[in-house]
């Protein structure tokens, strides 16, 4: 017998009394070597900064090894010391930005036994989303990986480049819209 | 079966890492764009979903059942301060499955909520309800071996919000499920049998289809409910399983 799932519903406006954590923005722990900042804003269809949102993200190591629940992967778990994996950002800052410390993730196998480009996994939380947005980091900075991605390269080229990170003081810069003439490519998983 | 292979690497998954979980129809969640919610409108995106391979990035999940997350009194949300909260004390007790009817241990589950008024303990909650010194209205446990959690609280009152006029949201609790991949996460409400709100409700409506609003209700339980002290009421939740094939292009 397969059951049917619990719909979604949106986060609403007070999630930050329940989901942010202390250390949520950190992936790795600050101080970590090679350690990256991800950082952006969010905008609404008019160009208004979403300043009540919740930004997570899943990724793998440098080296390509995730930090799973039951340490699932090609060659098995991360050995990066302090590694999560996993960062939440939601601090209602007020102007719409978020900011991650990780680090830059490896290749990754992927469909057709291709290596996928250096990505990290993004779910979109706010009030008004009644579902989580997905999305794609990917780097602007990785050419030749990124012209062989099969996600990447999946997305129709006039819009493929919402999905790259671009080179920042200390890491990367990723915005996203949710809606307009720079809306960002958003997948269904 | 010959499927555990991804990209021509050996795993080192006990076994318990799907290949691919379950792609869900369209009337499954909400349409983002639900116009009766005005808060979407400016912020569902236009442009269709693109398909997205489960690879390894969505079908690995994070172990976030670290103890220094999860304080003693976390689950209790009526023991957080130095007395007891006002309002109906609950249990809200459930388990977690996956589509298959598989308890899911060992995930994180995290709830918040208004208190008895209807009041969040939020900056933004300008609701002329009092709030309470005693509830801070948020907690957070790991299913146990079977998918169980348990939490104690009180009851949340409905409040009113500014989506139309004379708008007032069913008493709710918020739920997150962190699930144990990516494509598992939820984000969800939990709602009381029998609101009379929920005809005029455009976030509990939005889920078109009446059969899957009623998987956001709960129910009450008098076997669970204690006497002299705590209503039961008991919540399901069913995250997303292995797809039964998985897709050529996932492999």
């Amino acid at each position: 017998m397969i059951f049917a799932t619990t719909p979604s519903q949106t986060v609403g406006p007070y999630y930050a009394i329940g989901l942010p954590w202390p250390d949520g923005p950190c992936v790795v722990p600050a101080g970590t070597p090679g350690a990256i900042t991800l950082t952006g804003t969010i905008y609404d269809g008019r160009g208004a900064v979403i300043p009540d949102h919740l930004i997570e993200i899943w990724q793998a190591d440098p080296d390509g090894r995730f930090a799973d629940l039951r340490g699932a992967g090609p060659g098995g778990p991360s050995r990066v010391e302090g590694f999560r994996g996993f960062g939440r950002a939601g601090a209602e800052v007020g102007d719409g930005s978020y900011e991650l410390l990780t680090l830059k993730p490896g290749r990754v196998p992927g469909p057709g036994r291709r290596l996928q480009a250096p990505h990290v996994d993004v779910s979109l939380f706010a009030r008004g989303l009644l579902h989580r947005l997905v999305t794609r980091i990917y780097f602007a900075d990785e050419e030749a990986a990124n012209a062989e991605d099969p996600v990447l390269q999946s997305v129709p080229a006039a819009r493929r480049g919402t999905l790259l990170a671009q080179p920042r003081a200390g890491g990367y810069g990723f915005d996203i819209h949710v809606q307009g003439p720079h809306e960002t490519v958003f997948f269904a998983v | 079966m010959e499927q555990r292979d991804s990209g021509g690497v050996a795993w080192s998954d006990p076994g318990e890492t799907p290949i691919a979980y379950l792609r869900e129809g369209a009337g499954a969640h909400p349409p983002l764009d639900s116009p009766a919610y005005k808060s979407t409108l400016l912020r569902h995106p236009r442009e269709p979903l693109l398909y997205l391979p489960q690879t390894l990035t969505e079908i690995t999940g994070p172990a976030l059942g670290d103890a220094a997350r999860i304080g003693a009194l976390d689950h209790d949300l009526t023991r957080q301060h130095a007395g007891a909260p006002i309002g109906e004390r609950l249990i809200v007790q459930g388990r977690v499955f996956d589509t298959e009817g598989k308890p899911l241990r060992g995930t994180l589950v995290e709830i918040w909520q208004a208190n008895s008024a209807g009041r969040y303990l939020h900056k933004h909650d300008r609701w002329e309800a009092p709030l309470d010194p005693n509830f801070s209205g948020a907690g957070r446990c790991l299913t146990d071996d079977d998918g169980r959690y348990r939490f104690v609280t009180v009851k949340p009152g409905p409040y009113p919000w500014g989506n139309h006029h004379n708008a007032w949201r069913p008493a709710h609790i918020h739920f997150s499920l962190l699930g144990r991949a990516f494509t598992q996460r939820l984000v969800t409400q939990m709602y009381f049998p029998s609101d009379p709100f929920f005809p005029y409700d455009p976030i509990f409506n939005s889920v078109r289809d009446e059969r899957a609003r009623e998987r956001m209700v709960a129910s009450f339980n008098v076997h669970e409910t204690v006497p002299s002290w705590a209503q039961c009421y008991e919540f399901d939740i069913y995250l997303r399983g292995p797809a039964a094939t998985p897709f050529e292009e996932e492999l």
